[in-house]
């Protein structure tokens, strides 16, 4: 668990970088994520990422990939388009959600 | 005369129907929808590429796996209703029910895949997780004298999670039996960052995997398949070539799942972890593949959950509160190649870790490679169609115990 200040908030991260805490979240951590990332976000960004926050508190986990395709009519290729390598992490992390687990 | 209503006779609703007609109170009956002919025991697939050639005691025909009591529905379901309460069958016929049991599991769907069933499909491109599929692989196997063999799984979940690094210990030692492992190259590509999710049990079996010469390459979303150059093609652009790829296609529920608007975006309907209530149906229930919990979709996933969904089923008719009752549990033999097999136990909470599995002609070694856990493995097909189905218990908890369990493993990995 390591500490990390984003857009002036201190928050809690995991030993991957997610955030411990989805509720510690704000649109402009959220921004500074991203930069730290390297992605520069604009609406189309934010639309899938929005609704990944929205998922997430219906559901209690982090949506995985076919699942944001599918809800925000976003096509793979476009997703990978916004998020190049690894775009369901890289979505939870900037939305401040735990790495989408993969159904066993 | 009420009616609990299933829907599916596979390993989930054939124990569920067997089960209720024994112990369910006057006034009840079970009927069960199912349009085949015939049931097959999957963990059989996996051995028929290799040669096996038992495919006679993998299938039985479907009236003599459900007992004497339960009404078979020879048809297909085209949609639920559930605010009807009532059940429409392809061919028309409506069934109505005072409890709906959902047990149509999941199957593999290699159309959602780009150029996955185009011209090389059952030529270079194989799957293992059907009758025709395992079966035409056996006769590309014995033939494959050279080259690279990729076993890809294309996205989670998909049933039997350990079955791809099964089929890939069981190529290494096929080939090397038939001399012919110097001239195959095996690739492992999977969607995951390792080789199976659960950390401790990822890095033993993928230790496993580099200990065979197997190399392995993660987190490959596959996008489409390039049969004209033989070549995975993943969506951030990475592409693998094969000379012969076994595939794990995409997997979803019933298609009946789709069109009744019950499930999530692969067709699993939501499921309450513990109770295995619907979520969003009254007098619904659902068990096996077909949820979509973060369980397993295996076979004795369906066995834990189908003892203890019959005694909260019973527990609902008496009147009674539902029990949490169900934790995750799922148990599972894998095949390592060489007459070995490791033994993994596990539920939500707890990750399988080394140890010993206490059972009643064991115990069994967890996570580690023994003679005992082969036969047992084998020893499992008579015992699914002669203890299982029926609804005969087994001397297993339906729950998790962590008797045996080395569980300092998992801080190991936590730290
Ligand atoms: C290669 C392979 C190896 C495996 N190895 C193992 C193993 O070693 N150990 C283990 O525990 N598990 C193993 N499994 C997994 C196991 O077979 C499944 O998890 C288990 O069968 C799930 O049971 P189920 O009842 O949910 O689904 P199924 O047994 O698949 O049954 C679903 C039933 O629903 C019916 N159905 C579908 N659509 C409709 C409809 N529209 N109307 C009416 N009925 C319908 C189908 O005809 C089918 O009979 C393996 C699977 C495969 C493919």
């Amino acid at each position: 668990m390591t500490q990390a200040v984003y857009a002036g908030s201190m928050v809690e991260l995991d030993a991957e970088g997610f955030m411990t805490r989805a509720d510690a979240w704000s649109r402009p951590v959220g921004e500074a994520i991203s930069q730290e990332l390297n992605i520069s976000l604009t609406p189309e960004h934010w639309r899938l990422i929005d609704f990944a926050r929205e998922d997430f508190s219906i559901k209690n986990t982090s949506p995985g990939l076919r699942r944001i395709s599918k809800y925000t009519k976003t096509g793979m290729k476009d997703i990978y388009r916004l998020f190049p390598k690894g775009p369901g992490k890289l979505i939870a992390r900037i939305a401040g959600l735990p790495k989408p687990k993969s159904c066993l | 005369m009420k009616q609990i209503l299933i829907l599916g006779a596979g390993t989930a609703g054939t124990m569920m129907a067997n089960h209720l007609n024994r112990l369910l109170p006057k006034g009840w009956q079970v009927t069960v929808a199912d349009p085949e002919n015939q049931h097959l025991y999957q963990p059989g697939l996996l051995f028929l590429p290799f040669g096996a050639r038992d495919e006679h005691k993998i299938v039985k025909s479907r009236a003599h796996t459900l007992k004497r009591g339960v009404t078979w529905l020879q048809k297909a379901v085209e949609t639920v209703d559930h605010e009807h309460k009532t059940v429409i069958m392809k061919d028309g016929h409506r069934e109505t029910y005072d409890i709906l049991i959902i047990a149509s599991g999941s199957h593999i769907q290699p159309d959602m895949t780009p150029g996955m069933t185009e011209d090389e499909w059952y030529h270079s491109i194989f799957d293992f997780y059907s009758l025709a599929g395992a079966r035409a692989l056996r006769d590309k196997l014995a033939d494959f004298q050279e080259g690279r063999l990729v076993v890809n799984v294309v996205e989670m979940p998909i049933k039997c999670p350990v079955a791809p690094l099964e089929f890939l210990f069981l190529a290494d030692d096929y080939f090397r039996k038939q001399g012919r492992r110097d001239r195959v190259e095996i690739v492992f590509v999977t969607p995951l960052d390792a080789a199976f999710t659960k950390p401790v049990a990822a890095k033993v079996l993928g230790n496993s995997l580099l200990d065979r010469g197997i190399r392995l390459e993660t987190e490959f979303m596959t996008g489409e398949i390039d049969p004209a150059k033989k070549q995975l093609l993943s969506y951030d652009e990475r592409g693998i070539d094969f000379d012969l790829l076994v595939t794990v296609p995409t997997h979803t529920g019933a298609d009946f799942v789709e069109a009744s608007d019950i499930g999530d975006e692969l067709a699993f309907i939501p499921t309450d972890r513990h109770t295995l209530a619907a979520r969003e149906m009254e007098d619904v229930f659902v068990v096996g593949d077909a949820t979509d919990l973060p369980s397993s979709k295996a076979g004795s996933v369906a066995h834990f959950q189908a003892e203890l969904l019959t005694e909260n089923l019973l527990r609902k008719i008496r009147g009674e509160e539902l029990e949490p009752s169900f934790d995750g549990h799922s148990n599972c033999f894998v095949e390592t190649g060489d007459g070995k097999a490791m033994l993994i136990d596990f539920n939500y909470n707890v990750e399988p870790v080394p140890g010993r599995f206490p059972y009643a002609f064991g115990p069994f070694s967890l996570m580690r490679e023994s003679r005992m856990n082969h036969w047992a493995k084998l020893a499992f097909r008579p015992t699914y169609w002669h203890a299982l189905l029926p609804g005969r218990r087994l001397p297993i908890s339906a729950q998790m115990s962590t008797s045996g369990k080395q569980l300092e493993f998992l801080a190991a990995v936590t730290e």
